[in-house]
């Protein structure tokens, strides 16, 4: 996939035909500065913002009352907060992959879909950092987890997953975010330059920081976003890594196992380019933007499906091997529970909807449709899910003393909160694809002929 | 009313490939003070004017050694000298435990510096510039190459560099005013 | 406002010692003088909103159901409930919150006026900050449990066993344990009320002075006084001088847990009246047909655990042998070497054909089947040759005639004297209960009854339904019923008059104990609420207005002990909390007659139902006792509920699942409830407990479970035949502690967590328990050295000695300030008991083997909830403990979930009450009171070793083993719990943990846990053996 222009291979391009530096521009830009908002967008904000107001509601009853409103319990001290912090986090993932891994791979394809993938990670971050905060006892002492100087000189418990969860969360954060907002300064520029109204020229003028594209800038510019990926690159693996920390440092069967970091990661990439393709697929419809997001996007983000899918496969086959040959009784046993037990229907399901249906994906046809492929990803994130509900729920109800055992009902408050942080991610998605690039346009520009010609010489 | 002083020349080319040769033969020509502006990173430029290496990694590696050291320092200070305390018989400096945290801390660091190195040493936030006062330098952000000659160059003649910006062809010559 | 300065005032300040000044800066803290609004329909509303679908339980599990579909129909429901009200436990606790506004203004300690003796053992007089513990006893049913009760400046907050009184020896039962939370019950009556308009002592006083004078002139034929058993000497002295006074009144007697049968039996036996006492520590093989007697409410139970366990110790001395024939299945029958389940109608024959075998004309028809035969030839067999040293037992519910057989059987083993000792009875006026109140009734009915007085009991609600006793209170117009209670009860409803009584550790007053001891019944506080006692109201009968309780008491035991000594033997009793010499001496008796009549049973082959005190809530008296209504019972782990007891096998054959309701009746009666599928339950026989469903007992007990005194008739109390079950349709939702109830999981693994074998295979094998122990020192971490700290605190639990008596759970909840979080919370799994003891069925599901095993802490040295606490609120201490650091705890729960025996307790909502005066004065001050967000777990009793290790430093020394006791420990009847420092090789538990039984529980895990255990080894006949499927395990 070199020359991204390529068609002999039959593949589609990454952009289509006849495009010019200035037709690019004027077609992503007027997305945000002249279209006028179309009601589709103001009906879609509109109902994430609903839904955005009920999540505020159920956690302002939450500190009101407490987590007992939830459905947590001993034994399963950790329910739907930890399960949707783990899937967030995990959705996260597809975007730092796109804009950082494949860049480092020089996959050029991947200009047109790194922008709104750097969005999607940062605001499926901001959904998975709510639980951690939500589910606390005592959620107004949350900073107790970061090391400051206090008048007890104490601190953190730096052995615990959860302080390294708080430093890999917060860092991954934070570079997401500088990562993305430098990826955008040009294209601010852009927008700055091309806004007609006064005070968007104002707000795009700040936030541009007067950048001019002069060739010293991009000189050091491409450094510092060269050397930004390949940190992120590390950072996007630890993070997942450190995640799963969070159960393989636990003793609790179906926690307690060195697999977890692998196929963590995997997972993670899995359900993030299931995301991408959720939110790809709509937008470059509906934003007529499919010479930019092209079949090829599409295919291969499908290709990545399909390969993650087949590791996290391989992760629960080794899984339930491990708790087979280890021939400890309760590892035996966390097997065997999840297979027979009381939420083995779960267990299937998962099963079906992360392994056996993405198999369709082998098929062409599945890989170039946008319906199927949306309704495959769809699956895949349902799967993912399920797959953090079973590892949280299911290992832990059933654990050592058999006289411990009990279940877990989530109850409305569980749900409200899932769906909430659901609202939120697609409110924060529709203002984004209003009013910033959802593609970058100087990256596009890169692709095209006359940029290439450069080289060439 | 006074004429207002003069930044610089300014050259506006079609494509990439015409600015870059531009670049190159200025620079050849003598012109040490020039710079270009494009709407799209284009490496060859960079070499064209004269501008090979920056400081930019320098900065990060710093920052990522920083947060390395600190890091690690700061959990075994914690665990050991400032409130040891024995936490599941494990040992005071147990440092595997600390492996995570010194890790991100380092990307962290290292990130920052990076993005913050970069914007230093490109002066920004720049919020204004001489080059801004040019009408058509809007088309830099979209599909215009410019070429600019310094006034502050030592071979800089307001004339004599018209004449030779005329040579490379360019779809206009602009005065940049200060 | 005015109201309350009245009554605080109406306390004088005089006080025989000059206490009361360093006291009183602490009233203000003790007396906030809150009010709240009283919101009670919400509220019980609140406490109603527990009904919902089926919910997944342990038999289920055992039967393999689909627990999913289950889930799938809760999700929605427990969803609503929390949606609706997610606050009903909260409720629950606004209203205790919510306590009357007099609440507020009594809830001021006031030191008794008259001289209390404390116990030595702490200092003599005040210091704040520092306890001082007092000798005192609490009565059930007649019989005393002799405690003491620690007192934090005039504020009683803990009840602890007499170590020096024979029949507690340090040992309490669950009932006089929860006794404290009792008095600081915000539910209790707090006024006089005449027809439920607040009245005083002084209008009660003129109401009743006009009738009873009338009454003089027909010497009192109008009169009838009925009171619960009494043990009291002096009560029964003055109501013996009333009844002399007035010739003609009568004195009845009722309890609803009477013991007619062992009355009648005695009688039957010996013509007199006689107590029966066991000495178990001489018994090496006991029978015990349908006798609970190692459960809370059988007389003596505390002394006769004790003697029990000491003979269960394999590794010293002979291990007895137990055999339990009963019906409901009870911790006894749990405990037992060979436990044969059988329908009470069958205890009879059994009784008789065992006597026959043993040489009496019993009779024994040929009801038993083979294997019954087969249990009866073998016991008799043990028993021929253990003459001497053998008991038979018999429960209060079998008839007289087993009673008398059983006199007759340790007559004829010689057991009499050995194992079987006969004294006078304790209660005062040992008659026929149920002839009594059905004399009563009769003569309401007949119109001769002017005055009633009922002192103390609750028969509107607990008499036998064929005497509808309630109507004949309500509807025969008696000029005056008078009620005398502690709460404002269903029989206080339809009485004119109702006065508060004074709870017992308000007011004086003397008991005896199952061996004739008395105690005095010392007051550690000023009444509450200015009640009288029964002792005080006898005397207004007797003329003597004005006379105090300690007046009365002293009074009488000045003319039993006349002499100048007297003020020093009065403060020798109060101190030691006995009375010197009033221990009753054997008798001996002789059997009147050998024949024992056939008692009446119905027709065998129809269903069976038995009548069982709750082992909870007693009799009904206890019901508004949260910490009763919340302690799991010892074999279902059931909370706040009383559903039907059906057997496995029955179940299957009648399609029943556990929740589901069905409908019972007996003789026209007809009663809805929800069963429990009881292992070990005989077929074609049901058990029904009684003490629930209550309309007016309070906030925790008002309309929780099901009233089943609508189904029990006078002719049979116990147990009788001819109940018909039908479903009802419908679920009801019961809220079990403990998930599952086997240690056989469903991938067909049994898991060692109770390690158990039988006598000779110990023999063999003594350290059968060690296999899963890891190699000391396996690890990558160097070990932390505990080795050179003074104290290293260790435990050691023996699960041979453990009965399952659930004191310990109480002891820690009242020790640690653990608050009660109701049934729905319950429900959900967030019990917050510290100590929980887990009851595990294995083998055969008719008639299984059942283990204990109290669950505390681990104290684990390598802790694993500390390891993942991201703040460090569970840490380390040098001395090895496993400290919790509540205000610095965020609440991730992350050390639960890593805690691989569950023991941490989680504040899922404010749980503490935080509101009500009362409860406020009962707590602990030396313990946190834990609020919302906030993880907590046994901590070994920290404020005691805090509390020792300061003593033993100011007199330079280090704590002597034995000198600390944790709570569940000093409970423990069973000296099961042994708690000390590992650090000193001769210390007791040090020796345990070097005993061969000794084994920590997940060893394997490598956690080294300073809580271990000791092996449970039974000891079954070999001629039985494969009787029934033995479980081997472990």
């Amino acid at each position: 996939m070199d020359d991204p222009t390529q068609v002999e291979t039959g593949r589609a391009p990454v952009i289509g035909p006849g495009y010019t530096f200035g037709t690019i521009t004027d077609k992503i830009s007027s997305i945000v500065l002249t279209r006028p908002t179309s009601t589709g967008w103001l009906i879609g904000f509109g109902i994430s913002f609903l839904i955005v107001m009920v999540l505020l509601y159920a956690i302002g009853y939450l500190f009101l009352r407490g987590v007992g409103i939830w459905g947590v319990n001993i034994p399963v001290g950790w329910g739907f907060a930890i399960v949707n912090f783990v899937w967030w986090i995990g959705i996260g993932h597809a975007g730092t992959l796109i804009s950082a891994i494949l860049l480092l791979l020089r996959q050029s394809w991947r200009n047109s879909i790194n922008r709104f993938a750097e969005a999607m990670t940062l605001f499926a971050v901001a959904c998975a950092g709510l639980f951690p905060l939500l589910h606390l006892g005592r959620p107004w002492l949350f900073y107790w987890l970061f090391p400051y100087p206090n008048s007890m000189n104490y601190w953190p418990q730096f052995r615990s997953p959860l302080v390294w969860d708080v430093f890999a969360v917060s860092t991954y954060f934070t570079i997401s975010l500088v990562f993305w907002f430098i990826g955008l300064i040009p294209d601010l520029a852009t927008l700055r330059d091309r806004a007609q109204n006064r005070i968007a020229q104002i707000v795009y003028g700040m936030l541009a920081m007067g950048w001019r594209g002069s060739a010293r800038h991009w000189h050091r510019y491409e450094t510092a976003y060269l050397l930004l990926a390949g940190l992120a690159t590390p950072l996007v693996l630890s993070v997942h890594t450190v995640v799963s920390f969070d159960f393989a440092i636990g003793i609790v069967p179906g926690w307690h196992t060195t697999i977890f970091p692998p196929y963590f990661v995997a997972g993670a990439i899995y359900s993030g380019f299931a995301m991408v393709l959720v939110l790809a697929i709509p937008i470059r419809k509906f934003y007529g933007v499919e010479d930019f997001i092209t079949e090829r996007h599409l295919e291969n983000s499908a290709m990545v499906m399909l390969a993650t899918g087949l590791i996290v496969a391989y992760g629960y086959v080794m899984e339930g091997f491990m708790n087979w040959y280890s021939g400890n009784v309760y590892e035996n046993y966390n097997l065997w529970n999840r297979l027979h037990g009381p939420y083995a229907p779960w267990y299937y399901a998962l099963l079906f909807c992360n392994i056996v249906l993405p198999q369709v994906l082998w098929i062409r046809k599945f890989r170039t449709q946008p319906l199927w492929l949306f309704l495959v990803s769809l699956d895949v994130l349902l799967g993912m899910w399920l797959e953090r509900f079973i590892i949280v729920v299911v290992s832990l109800h059933r654990d050592f003393l058999n006289s411990s055992w009990g279940m877990y009902y989530p109850t409305r408050w569980d749900w409200a909160i899932f769906i909430g942080t659901i609202g939120m991610f697609a409110a924060a998605m529709f203002l984004f694809i209003r009013i910033l690039p959802m593609i970058s346009i100087f990256e596009l520009r890169t692709l095209l002929p006359e940029a290439e010609e450069v080289k060439s010489e | 009313m006074k004429r207002a002083r003069i930044y610089g020349l300014m050259a506006e080319f079609d494509t990439p490939v015409e600015i870059v040769k531009a670049a190159r033969v200025t620079y050849e020509a003598g012109y040490k003070k020039i710079d270009a502006y494009t709407p799209f990173p284009i490496e060859e430029l960079a070499e064209a004017i004269g501008f090979h290496k920056n400081g930019v990694p320098l900065v990060v590696l710093v920052g990522g050694l920083l947060g390395c050291s600190g890091g690690f320092l700061l959990q075994w200070w914690i665990a050991t000298i400032s409130y040891p305390i024995n936490v599941g018989g494990r040992p005071f400096n147990s440092w595997p435990a600390f492996i995570p945290v010194t890790f991100e801390m380092t990307i962290l660091f290292a990130g920052l510096a990076a993005v913050f190195g970069m914007l230093a040493l490109n002066g920004l936030p720049m919020p204004h510039h001489p080059v801004f006062n040019v009408p058509r330098f809007a088309f830099a952000s979209k599909d215009r190459f410019f070429l600019i000659i310094f006034s502050s160059d030592p071979n800089y003649n307001a004339v004599r560099t018209r004449a030779f910006l005329e040579t490379l062809a360019p779809r206009s010559i602009s005065e940049v005013p200060d | 406002m005015t109201v309350e300065t009245q009554l605080a005032t109406s306390v004088p300040q005089r006080s025989s010692n000059n206490k009361m000044e360093d006291n009183k800066p602490h009233r203000e803290d003790v007396c906030p003088g809150k009010k709240h609004k009283l919101d009670l329909k919400t509220a019980h509303a609140q406490i109603a909103a527990t009904k919902g679908p089926e919910y997944w339980r342990s038999l289920e599990e055992l039967a393999g159901s689909s627990e999913f579909q289950e889930m799938m129909h809760r999700e929605f429901p427990k969803g609503a409930s929390e949606w609706l009200d997610a606050v009903s436990r909260r409720g629950f606790l606004k209203l205790m919150g919510a306590s009357l506004a007099l609440a507020g203004m009594t809830a001021c300690t006031k030191q008794p006026l008259e001289p209390i003796v404390p116990y030595v053992r702490q200092p003599e007089e005040v210091i704040p900050g520092r306890p001082m513990f007092f000798a005192t006893a609490f009565t059930l049913s007649g019989y005393a449990s002799p405690i003491l009760v620690e007192s934090h400046l005039y504020r009683p907050t803990k009840i602890e066993g007499n170590e020096k009184h024979p029949a507690s020896l340090g040992g309490t039962d669950i009932f006089a344990q929860a006794s404290i939370l009792g008095m600081y019950d915000p539910d209790r009556s707090q006024t006089i009320a005449h027809l439920g308009d607040v009245r005083t002592w002084g209008n009660f006083l003129e109401a009743i002075r006009g009738p009873l004078s009338a009454q003089k002139a027909v010497q009192g034929a109008g009169i009838r006084i009925l009171t619960r058993t009494v043990s009291s000497p002096a009560l029964a002295d003055q109501l013996r001088s009333v009844l002399k006074l007035y010739l003609q009144a009568k004195w009845h007697v009722y309890e609803p847990v009477n013991r007619d049968n062992v009355l009648e039996g005695a009688k039957m036996a010996f013509g007199q009246p006689v107590e029966t006492q066991y000495r178990l520590e001489n018994a090496d093989v006991i029978v015990s047909l349908d006798a609970d007697f190692l459960y809370a409410g059988f007389p003596g139970s505390t002394r006769y655990i004790r003697d029990f366990a000491k003979r269960r110790n394999p590794d010293a001395g002979e291990m007895s042998r137990l055999y339990v024939i009963e019906s409901t299945p009870t911790s006894t029958g749990a405990k037992a070497d060979h436990r044969l389940s059988l329908p009470s109608v069958k205890v009879e024959a059994f009784a008789r054909a065992l006597g026959s075998v043993l040489g009496m004309n019993s009779g024994g028809d040929g009801v038993l089947d083979r294997d019954q035969a087969k249990y009866v030839a073998a016991i008799a067999r043990e028993l021929q040759s253990h003459r001497g040293s053998s008991a038979v037992i018999v429960g209060d519910h079998q008839s007289p005639s087993v009673h008398a057989l059983a006199h007759a059987v340790n007559q004829a083993l010689g057991n009499i004297g050995r194992t079987v000792v006969y004294t006078d009875p304790v209660d005062a006026n040992p008659v026929n209960q149920t002839d009594s109140l059905k004399d009563l009734v009769a003569d309401m009915r007949a119109g001769k009854v002017d005055m009633l007085f009922i002192m103390g009991g609750n028969p509107a609600y607990d008499a036998p339904a064929d005497l509808n006793f309630a109507d004949a209170l309500k509807n025969t117009n008696i000029p005056m019923r008078v009620h005398l209670g502690l709460y404002q009860d269903e029989t206080a409803e339809l009485c004119h008059w109702h006065v508060n009584e004074a709870h017992y550790l308000e007011s004086w007053g003397d008991t005896r104990a199952y061996d004739g001891t008395v105690s005095i019944v010392q007051p550690l506080i000023a009444p509450l609420y200015n009640g009288k006692s029964a002792y005080e109201l006898t005397a207004l009968l007797a003329g003597q207005a004005e006379a105090t309780g300690h007046e009365i008491v002293q009074g009488y035991w000045q003319k039993q002990h006349p002499g100048a000594d007297f003020d020093a033997f009065w403060r020798k009793s109060l101190h030691d909390g006995w009375l010197a010499g009033t221990t009753f001496t054997p008798k001996s008796v002789n059997l009147k007659s050998a024949a024992f009549p056939p008692s009446a049973v119905g027709d065998i082959k129809s269903i069976e139902i038995n009548f069982r005190r709750d082992p909870s809530v007693y009799d009904g008296q206890f019901s508004n006792n949260g910490w009763l209504q919340e302690l799991p019972k010892p074999m279902s782990k059931m909370t706040w509920d009383n559903p039907v007891l059906v057997g496995p096998a029955m179940a299957a054959r009648m399609g029943l699942k556990t929740e589901d309701l069905v409908t019972l009746e007996l003789n026209g009666k007809k009663v809805t409830a929800p069963i429990w599928i009881q292992a070990g339950h005989p077929d074609n026989s049901i058990t029904v407990f009684l003490g629930y469903g209550r309309r007016r007992a309070g906030r925790a007990g008002t309309g929780t479970g099901f009233d089943m005194y609508p189904l029990r008739s006078s002719a049979t109390p116990w147990f009788t035949t001819g109940v018909s079950i039908s479903k009802a349709g419908g679920m009801y939702i019961l809220a079990s502690t403990q998930g599952y109830q086997t240690m056989d999981t469903g991938d067909g693994v049994t898991r060692p967590i109770v390690r158990t074998r039988s006598l000779e295979e110990y023999r063999k094998e003594p350290d059968f328990a060690q296999d899963d122990k890891p190699p000391a020192g396996l690890t990558l971490y160097p070990g932390y050295n505990y080795r050179s700290e003074p104290y290293a605190w260790g435990m050691a639990i023996d699960l041979n000695a453990c009965v399952g008596c659930n004191n310990c759970i109480l002891a820690c909840q009242s020790e640690n300030n653990i608050p009660v979080v109701g049934k729905e919370q319950c429900n959900k799994g967030r019990h917050m008991h510290w100590i929980r003891v887990d009851a595990y069925y294995q083998g055969d599901r008719d008639n299984p083997k059942a283990y204990f095993q109290p669950v505390p802490c681990m104290q684990c040295e390598n802790a694993p909830c500390e390891l993942v606490c991201p703040v460090g609120a569970t840490t380390h201490s040098s001395e090895g403990l496993n400290d919790m650091v509540y205000n610095r705890c965020v609440g991730t729960r992350y050390c639960s979930n890593n805690c691989p025996y569950k023991v941490r307790r989680f504040n899922f909502l404010l749980f503490q009450d935080w509101e009500t005066p009362q409860l406020k004065m009962m707590r602990n001050p030396d313990v946190t009171v834990r609020s919302r967000g906030v993880m907590e777990k046994c901590t070994y009793c920290i404020q005691r070793i805090t509390q020792h290790r300061i003593d033993s430093e100011r007199e330079d020394r280090k704590i002597q083993d034995g000198e600390l006791q944790t709570a569940c420990q000093q409970s423990c009847p069973a000296n099961a719990i042994v708690f000390g420092n590992i650090n000193d090789p001769n210390s007791q538990v040090s020796k345990l943990k070097a005993n061969a039984r000794n084994y920590g529980l997940l060893q394997d895990l490598n956690t080294r846990p300073r809580t271990t255990y000791l092996a449970e080894i039974r000891n079954p006949n070999p001629e039985l053996e494969g009787q029934r499927s033995t479980a081997e395990h472990g």
